[in-house]
């Protein structure tokens, strides 16, 4: 069945390939913005044999909503139900106070083959602003549906959308000392869970590839940190680095050839290091008594940021890779910094960061020096972009568990993502799928 | 009513000797050892059980008493009050130049996670040294930090922190 039989073999995980799949996550927004946008997305025709397969309005409508800058329209409210832009009455529309209406049919073709065919019209002046056809697939009919919000949120806000994506999270059940962890990738909305490894030993510090194909994390399956790669699609597995001491924090360059990673050695004390991932050329990067932990490559793959108390507490510090280049101070302000992630553009660094006594979210603009903090938990951590640079999520505490939570990067919208039980932690949002 | 108590003690430690899992080793209190001992008499390796128990046998129960040591916040100094639990860990693997131990360091949930897997790594090398400035080989430490993720307590209030930034001695591996 697969091909990496012998590699799993080797681990005393247990590592299954996409097949067990876990309790959904459920979303509440807690926060959005103070004028959100009125729109009407209508059920989709269904041009086909018996019951439509899949409802993609209401999919975009939820995915429109959870981003908190939609009010999407409730059905029992709609009058009338068109599924072709000729039949939409302006007026009537206008009347129940939308600015946009949705309107779409679902097509059947032949083996399993779908067309989701919809418009996008400005109801204040007529104008008809998208009129597309998405192909899909039995198989593919969320994830189209998922494209199709994409579509729509990027022509309403000129943000592109970030609806089909991923995330990836660990997810750890049972009481202390008898847990079990999972790795998790799941819709961007949290819906298809599958685990991608389990263990009865920690696992953290998962790492998403620029292609968005392989996960790198930290597993102490074997009772000491390891660093493995995963391949998603087949579950093949590689162990990267179980070096004497630390094996942490790995992070991918730009261009996936090397990961950053932080190694303890024999000395026991932390230091980053370059991995060259083709011909395991190992180069280090920090050399200080300090804890040095936490790297992120700047986009142009040039530099590393990363936590370093050699101040005497936790800062951001960015070092350039060029040999002889010394590690540059960041952050200033507070007596705590740590974790850092850069936006998409390279323009904002998102961090953990100590509030009045709480750890929280913050983000410092690179260019103007300005930081400000975006959550109010006690203890919030793990910040990471979604691909369009818009949101942030993160691991934080809600009645004592551990659950995730989506920021936007201006603090507006806010919306938290729970499972049935357990806790979740240390999301990190996949890259766009390369087309 | 002594003997029956000596052998089920003796027992018990052996148990916890014999066992390489680091679950079967019971987190002892933070509280001074001597606090236990005045509840047991039997446990304490007090002088009145000297002429009965080989000095070997006294070290190895010395140091079987503690074998956890707790930190400050964000800190991997070793308190004063675990002087006397290391050098008996000292003793113990002195006389027994064979016998290994994992230093596992742990961190409390504040901050981020691989900050705190070098707190952690931080006070496991910290116990290291001074094991090794007593007389301990390199060879019988081997050291490894979970961070924050195997606490001993859940819990997000002061006193399971402090149960949780430690470092656990963990012997027969």
């Amino acid at each position: 069945m697969r091909s990496s039989e012998s590699i799993l073999a080797l681990s005393i995980a247990c590592v299954a390939i996409f097949s067990a799949a876990r309790a959904e996550l459920t979303i509440e927004i807690t926060e959005g913005v103070s004028d959100p946008i009125p729109i009407a997305i209508v059920p989709f025709g269904w041009a086909g044999i018996g019951n439509a397969p899949f409802d993609v309005a209401e999919l975009l409508a939820r995915d429109l909503r959870s981003s908190g800058r939609f009010t999407p329209m409730a059905r029992a409210d709609m009058i009338e139900l068109p599924t072709r832009g000729q039949d939409v009455k302006l007026d009537d529309w206008r009347l129940l106070r939308n600015d946009f209406v949705v309107v779409g049919q679902l097509q059947s073709g032949a083996e399993g083959r779908y067309t989701i065919q919809f418009e996008l019209i400005n109801v204040l002046n007529g104008q008809k602003l998208l009129n597309y056809q998405q192909p899909a697939t039995t198989a593919t009919l969320r994830a189209a549906s998922h494209r199709v919000a994409d579509l729509l949120f990027e022509k309403l806000t000129g943000i592109r959308g970030a609806f089909a994506t991923r995330i990836a999270y660990v997810a750890v059940e049972g009481q202390v000392p008898n847990r079990r962890f999972q790795l998790i990738v799941a819709d961007a909305d949290g819906e298809n869970p599958r685990v991608a490894a389990e263990s009865t030993e920690p696992l953290m510090s998962p790492a998403w590839s620029p292609d968005g194909q392989t996960l790198a994390y930290v597993s102490f399956e074997s009772r000491v940190a390891s660093i493995y790669t995963q391949y998603l699609r087949t579950g093949e597995r590689r162990r990267v680095s179980a070096r004497a001491g630390i094996n942490g924090a790995p992070a991918w360059s730009p261009d996936a050839q090397r990961l950053a990673l932080t190694l303890s050695r024999k000395d026991g004390n932390l230091d980053i290091y370059v991995l060259g991932l083709v011909e395991q050329v190992l180069t280090r990067i920090t050399d200080d008594n300090g804890i040095d932990t936490e790297p992120v490559w700047s986009p142009d793959g040039k530099s590393l940021y990363f936590t370093s108390d050699r101040s005497g507490n936790p800062q951001i510090y960015r070092v350039g890779l060029t040999p002889g280049d010394r590690p540059q101070r960041v952050t200033f302000e507070g007596a705590y910094n740590a974790r850092p992630r850069l936006s998409p553009d390279g323009s904002t660094l998102a961090m953990v960061t100590l509030d009045r006594g709480a750890y929280r979210i913050g983000v410092l603009d690179l260019n103007s020096g300005s930081a400000r903090v975006l959550t109010e938990g006690r203890l919030d951590e793990s910040p990471s972009f979604a691909p369009n640079g818009a949101v942030l999520i993160y691991g934080t505490q809600d009645r004592g568990r551990g659950v995730l939570a989506t920021v936007s990067v201006d603090g507006s919208v806010q919306q938290r993502l729970a499972a049935e039980h357990g806790d979740i932690r240390e999301p990190v949002w996949a890259p766009f799928p390369t087309p | 009513m002594r003997k029956v108590l000596l052998i089920a003690l003796l027992g018990s430690a052996f148990t916890l000797t014999g066992c390489p899992k680091p679950e079967t080793v019971k987190e002892t209190p933070s509280t001074p050892a001597t606090d236990s001992a005045s509840q047991l008499p039997v446990e304490s390796p007090g002088p009145d059980q000297g002429e009965a128990v080989d000095p070997r046998e006294q070290a190895r129960r010395r140091a079987m008493a503690q074998r956890v040591i707790y930190f400050d916040f964000d800190n991997a100094d070793i308190r004063p009050e675990y002087r006397d639990v290391l050098a008996n860990q000292a003793q113990y693997l002195a006389t027994n130049p064979s016998m290994k131990v994992r230093l596992e360091g742990h961190a409390d949930e504040r901050g981020s996670r691989e900050y705190n897997i070098g707190l952690g790594e931080r006070r496991a090398q910290a116990v290291r040294r001074a094991l090794m400035l007593q007389g301990t080989g390199d060879v019988q430490l081997v050291t490894v930090s979970y961070g924050e993720e195997r606490p001993a307590e859940s819990g997000s209030d002061e006193a399971a922190w402090a149960k949780n930034r430690r470092v656990e001695l963990v012997y027969g591996n």
